[in-house]
């Protein structure tokens, strides 16, 4: 059974970044998280394109947590290019957004997000979110995406 | 979550569904738990066709939890069949399976399971994974099935 190793925090502002660094500290969060800054940064480390070329400083995530509202490429585009992808497509993705609007849930899904989760508004509520979502992680099967990418 | 959460849980060992009964149960949970025993039924009632035609008896669900190795058709058809349906292929289906073999883990999500959990071995831990599950449900926003689809069955 594959284990979860890394997770990918896609995410543009700089203080949510923050918050969820805290909020990872906090609950004790196993796993290694890194950290990009919008949807071409996303995609350039899924391909391992320079500069996450070295896939034992950059290994492949189990799960990625995506920001909707963000520049270059939106988390809408990086989710629908991520499906498209035999490689990636059966990569875990939880949509992490400010936005609590029904299209946009319903987009999200429709394009094929494991989870949808809103970005609350105090960290004590974030911590909570967190630790929930550590888990929920700790009790799901990840598919096996690096025998997906070697095939 | 503001309205009762509903699981509809397609299972055809009957032990395991009387244990999921239970666990419920114990873990405290309002959750309305409707069952089928095998992939053409489930098509049955998420369709609302034949006994399952009252969508008040029988609404669909907040989620669906499947089992892998079901009769008539297996959970991997019943996925590609429910993904496909433009109506329904946003329904969150949480595959519940014996099986930790990643052969079978990989193929869920490959077809889009939203999420892959193994069965407990015993009751406790399953009581645990529900209370989890649940606690999920309420943080996460769910999709919604067509409105209109629902009125005019």
């Amino acid at each position: 059974m594959d284990e979860i190793e890394s997770i990918l925090l896609v995410e543009d502002n700089e203080n949510d970044r923050m918050f969820m660094r805290h909020a990872f500290k906090k609950t004790n969060f196993p796993w290694k998280v890194q950290e990009l800054h919008d949807g071409e940064e996303a995609i350039a480390y899924l391909i391992g394109n320079d500069p996450y070329s070295d896939r034992s400083k950059f290994p492949l995530p189990a799960v990625m947590l995506l920001d909707l509202n963000m520049p270059k490429k939106n988390g809408f585009e990086v989710l629908g290019w991520v499906r498209a992808q035999e490689a990636f497509k059966r990569l875990a993705i939880i949509i992490l957004t400010a936005s609590r609007r029904s299209d946009d849930v319903k987009q999200a899904y429709s394009l094929g997000v494991n989870s949808f989760l809103v970005k609350p508004a105090t960290i004590e509520k974030l911590v909570q979110m967190v630790g929930c979502l550590r888990d929920w992680l700790h009790m799901n099967q990840v598919a096996s995406l690096n025998d997906a990418v070697r095939k | 979550m503001s309205k009762r959460a509903i699981f509809l849980y397609a299972e055809d060992a009957e032990n395991d569904m009387l244990l999921m009964k239970k666990a419920i149960a114990k873990a405290g949970l309002d959750i309305e738990l409707k069952t089928v025993s095998d992939g053409e039924e489930l098509i049955r009632y998420i369709n609302g066709e034949g006994p399952f035609s009252d969508r008040r008896k029988y609404p669909l669900p907040t989620l669906l939890v499947l089992d892998l190795n079901l009769p008539k058709k297996n959970g991997f058809e019943i996925l590609k069949w429910l993904r496909r349906q433009p109506h329904l292929k946003r329904m969150i289906v949480i595959v519940l399976t014996a099986s930790r073999r990643q052969e079978d883990v990989d193929q869920s999500h490959e077809l889009g399971a939203n999420a892959v959990l193994v069965k407990p071995s015993t009751i406790d831990d399953l009581v645990d994974m529900v209370r989890q599950l649940s606690d999920w449900v309420e943080l996460t926003k769910m999709p919604n099935i067509d409105v209109k689809w629902k009125s005019a069955l």
